[in-house]
């Protein structure tokens, strides 16, 4: 039995039955991290020994005769490098937060430390979780397993090349355009957007605060299902955070899992589809709806006619919001200072600091935002654009009132190379294209891999979406869809990734 | 070229202007705790120990709102006449300054928790001027910076600076007036009666500390002159740093004379901030501004819209306690007063004191008389406020009742109350000590008054000749001999006695 190839779910009941030790599986993957990091760069910090103290802690609690602090208490997850940690690194893959010791631990962080769950470290994102390839992080981009001369999509590339490597069988991202569902569907795994408040943003560094959303990573819908309980739920130092319920999110997965889809309504959006999109991606998704409708869906096509404003009334939103929370960084009460020689003001310090600590891209969004918001022109850009996600709203309501939920492509292409769209923003934006609107709207959205394009070999993604507070709609839909996929191919897509 | 006057004769001013103020007060709420975290509310303390992760602005922190901070700007607004917003949203002011930790400072832009109010300020001479209330909104105060170094202990020169959080988030509501036009000579004046009537309503209110020495009450008076017979409002400044009730009034009249002097001088104003100088009563440019701020102001995303029911207005509107111009006539018509006789009580500030020295036994028109004239004149000598002095209602009520007794004069009285001014302890106790009471024993006054008889044989032969009013003489004599200890209409009544 390989350890790190297991599913979160088998690691949990074989720690929780004492087959296994915590502490042995949380080293295998430390093992594997310090054997094949070094062609991936998926971590940007590994902190073994609190791993392994979290990991210590459920065995003597499981030795003790007491019950697992959680389904998944034991089983060791990848932090996306945005989440803060108290005490360890932060740098939300930026040069101004390197050396930064949160004093304090996120909700989500704080949520998986209770539950048990050992953090093996920070995964490398885009700085500031700006791009859609990883390519932007300060320390050096991280490459795809499937092929390490491609990207894994961004900005959590880092979690989903983790989980792809099997360097953790659990991971966390953070969505403000499609930040998990994209890098998942890249690398052939498992990424949840869930409904908007439905995880704390409290020690998410932000990015975009009305679009950002933590949300699990794994590598199948079950194990996706269980960090999402875990990490779900309401936080009252996050007033955006959603005062209800958790939707049964494992219940629903195993529900799924019996193969069942009959009275369920699934919407094609047609608008995702056409020029841009590889055939193989577009081939893919027509045998994923096929399954669907096999398993005793009824499939039908929508048309949601505002999502093709979606990508610019995003890159109005994102930047606008950015511009703003990024103005923190001036080097006065932590992160990198330059330029205090004594001589110079403080504005003069902030400024240098500034130039000093951002990259291009985080550079480009601040300056796009700070013209969207500049008086004089806030009607035309950040004012439409609010516009804009009013409408896709009632795209989404109109949707939703036909059908259960909605699916597409997560990407119109498969991994591309790196350094291939570094130098067109343009092109590296339409990543996204697929993914943007249910952030826009608020909703709950994930991809599941759909197999491998026949055209280039490489992982694609199917998404489905479901509206506010019915995340487990999509749940149950991505399990009997998996199932049935797996079943049919012979076993889980991860299976056929080349060794690395 | 001739010299230009700094500043024209006020009465000249008038002359050819009019003008126009508007006037903008910051009020720091007493909430417990801070208006987005749970950090004490408190002024002062070691610098940075009231602090966390979100008045920081640490990455990743979120803003919660204090209810508390809300509900005081909503009876504030009810007390100032205003309507109260059904619905309206904390905006972010985007701009970098050094003692603000997020580089903007959460605040309302065009959605005000309270709008279009007024109130009614009464001037020294009893006529009520009533100021329009443009809008009251909330928003949170920044910390502080020392600038160490330097003679001006402004930012420019200094050698270093320090910042100190504490007030960081600290709860603030701005009231900003409509512009105060047609006040002519007087408008000086209103300044100052708007800011003490605004001060007299937080205090009836409880909301605020409202101590201007400590910054818990702040004023920005806008000032501009319009030539006389025009309408179109001249150009504005902005005079900052105005910390006291007096400093109000001094401010707006010097950049009337300023102003004035400049525009007969063929010049023109620029529009900028001023800062107001204690010492000589000036005011002095700030900082030119290159560039004229443009804050990006957009709602902010970490919050969601305050939406206060109609019923828990209506509730609010309950629990105002009775306003300071309703309590004026209640008391006038209680006391039978004259518009004179009101005007000096509340403008000593005495109508609290004078109320507990009735409720503690005296009548009101001694009550009244001891604290509007004697006591007041001696807060002026000690340069303090009148409820400072170290003297108790209930003490006053004490002496009051000696003089009815006769037990004092009111010349002893006075003595007395200079005791317990030095704080020689209760009225009984000074008396004891220094052995102040009425000489009351006939047969001790009749040897004073026979010995004094004995010295003016003459005044004896006037007085038995009819000449009453010689006993004066007689009189002042036993006074003197008795050193004002004795009951002068008892003397009197000796001495004519024993001259029959
Ligand atoms: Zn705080």
């Amino acid at each position: 039995m390989n350890v790190i190839k297991q599913t979160a779910a088998e690691l949990a009941a074989r720690i929780h039955s004492g087959e296994l030790s915590s502490v042995d599986v949380t080293q295998a993957h430390l093992d594997r991290i310090t054997k094949v990091d070094d062609q991936l760069n998926a971590f940007r910090h590994v902190d073994a020994e609190g791993a392994l103290a979290a990991a210590a802690k459920v065995d003597a609690d499981i030795a003790a005769g007491n019950p697992p602090a959680s389904p998944l208490a034991g089983v060791p997850l990848g932090l996306k490098d945005v989440l803060t940690t108290k005490g360890v690194p932060t740098t939300c893959g930026s040069k101004t937060l390197e050396g930064w010791l949160p004093p304090y631990d996120a909700t989500v962080t704080r949520k998986l430390r209770e539950a048990g769950v050992p953090i093996l470290g920070k995964t490398n994102m885009d700085e500031f979780a700006m791009g859609s390839s990883t390519e932007n992080s300060a320390y050096g981009p991280t490459r795809n397993p499937w092929d390490t001369s491609r990207i894994p999509g961004g900005s959590g590339g880092g979690s989903s090349a983790a989980l792809a490597a099997f360097e953790a069988p659990l991971a966390i991202g953070t969505d403000t355009g499609g930040s998990i569902r994209q890098p998942g569907a890249v690398t052939g795994t498992v990424g949840v957007k869930p409904t908007y408040g439905g995880v704390s943003r409290y020690g998410l560094v932000a990015f975009s605060s009305s679009l950002d959303q933590a949300g699990p990573c794994a590598r199948t819908v079950l194990d996706a299902a269980l960090l999402h309980e875990v990490i779900a739920g309401h936080d009252p130092m996050d007033s955006t955070s959603i005062n209800s319920p958790v939707p049964n999110v494992v219940e629903a997965a195993r529900q799924g899992a019996s193969g069942d889809l009959t009275g369920v309504k699934v919407g094609v959006v047609t608008e995702f589809s056409g020029e841009g999109y590889q055939q193989g991606v577009l081939d893919s998704f027509q045998a994923a709806v096929e399954q669907l409708r096999a398993l005793g869906a009824e499939v039908v096509e929508i048309s949601c006619p505002n999502f093709a404003y979606a990508l610019p009334a995003y890159y109005l939103i994102a930047p606008s919001e950015c511009s703003s929370n990024l103005a923190r960084f001036d080097a006065m009460r932590y992160g990198l200072r330059v330029g205090d020689d004594g001589d110079r003001s403080a504005e003069e310090v902030m400024s240098a600091s500034r130039e000093a600590g951002f990259g291009p891209e985080v550079k480009r969004r601040i300056m796009i935002g700070t013209y969207a918001l500049s008086s004089g022109y806030y009607d035309a850009y950040y004012g439409s654009a609010q516009q804009v996600r009013t409408l896709i709203t009632r795209d989404f309501a109109a949707a939703y009132s036909q059908v259960d939920v909605l699916v597409s492509p997560t990407t119109p292409t498969t991994a591309f190379r790196i350094g291939e769209r570094v130098d067109d923003p343009m092109a590296m934006y339409l990543a996204d294209l697929c993914t943007i609107p249910a952030n826009l709207a608020g909703n709950a959205a994930m991809s599941v891999p759909s197999g491998l394009a026949a055209d280039d070999g490489l992982p694609v993604g199917l998404q489905i979406m479901a509206p506010a507070l019915a995340d487990d709609r999509m749940y149950r839909v991505a399990a009997a869809y998996e199932t049935a996929r797996d079943a049919a191919a012979g076993g889980a897509l991860i299976n056929q990734i080349p060794e690395l | 070229m001739t010299a230009i006057a700094e500043t024209l004769d006020f009465d000249e001013v008038l002359e050819h202007f009019d003008p126009v103020l508007g006037l903008e007060v910051h009020v720091e709420l007493n909430t417990n705790t801070k208006m987005f975290c749970g950090c004490a509310n408190v002024f002062g303390g070691e610098p940075n120990t009231h602090v966390c992760p979100t008045c920081l602005g640490l990455p990743g922190a979120l803003p919660v709102m204090n209810g508390k901070g809300v509900e005081s700007a909503i009876r504030m607004g009810l007390a100032l006449n205003c309507e109260i917003a059904p619905w309206c949203r904390f905006a972010r002011k985007n701009y970098f300054y050094p003692d603000m930790p997020k580089n903007f400072q959460t605040s309302q832009y065009d959605e005000p928790i309270a709008f279009d109010g007024h109130l009614d300020v009464v001037l020294d001479d009893g006529e009520v001027v009533r100021v329009g209330i443009e809008r009251a909104h909330m928003e949170e105060d920044t910390g502080k910076s020392l600038h160490v170094g330097g003679a001006t202990g402004r930012i420019h020169g200094a050698e270093h600076s320090l910042l100190d959080y504490n007030r960081a988030g600290v709860p603030l509501i701005e009231i900003v007036t409509k512009p105060i036009e047609g006040m002519g000579h007087r408008a000086p004046e209103v300044a100052r009666a708007y800011v003490t009537a605004l001060r007299e309503l937080m205090l009836a209110l409880g909301v605020s500390d409202v101590r201007m020495d400590q910054g818990s009450m702040r004023c920005d008076a806008n000032v501009s002159l319009m030539p006389k017979g025009t309408t179109e409002f001249g150009t504005r400044t902005e005079t900052k740093n105005v910390n006291s009730l007096r400093s109000v009034e001094r401010a707006v009249r010097y950049e009337m004379t300023r102003q004035a002097a400049v525009l007969r001088a063929g010049g023109s104003i620029t529009q900028e901030t001023r800062h107001f100088q204690e010492a000589d009563g000036t005011t002095s440019p700030g900082r030119p501004k290159e560039t004229s701020e443009d804050y990006r102001y957009f709602p902010e995303p970490d919050l969601v819209p305050i939406a206060p029911s109609r019923e828990w207005v209506e509730e609010l509107r309950g629990t105002l306690p009775e306003l300071p111009w309703e309590r004026r006539k209640r008391v006038q018509q209680e006391w039978g007063l004259t518009d004179e006789e009101t005007r000096d009580l509340f403008n000593t500030g005495a109508a609290d004191l004078v109320a507990m020295t009735v409720d503690a036994g005296a009548p009101v028109a001694e009550a009244r008389s001891w604290w509007v004239q004697y006591l007041t004149q001696q807060a002026n000598t000690r340069e303090t406020e009148l409820p400072e002095l170290p003297i108790t209602p209930a003490q006053v009520a004490r002496v009051i009742a000696l003089i009815g007794e006769g037990t004092l004069t009111h010349k002893l009285a006075r003595e007395v109350v200079q005791g317990v001014l030095a704080g020689e302890g209760d009225p009984d106790q000074v008396i004891a000590d220094r052995g102040l009471e009425v000489v009351s024993d006939d047969s001790a006054l009749l040897a004073a008054v026979d010995e004094a008889l004995a010295t003016q044989p003459d005044v004896v032969e006037k007085i038995r000749g009819g000449k009453v009013q010689a006993a004066g003489a007689i009189v002042g004599a036993v006074m003197k001999a008795t050193k004002g200890q004795a009951d002068a209409k008892r003397v009197r009544e000796l001495v004519l006695e024993r001259c029959q």
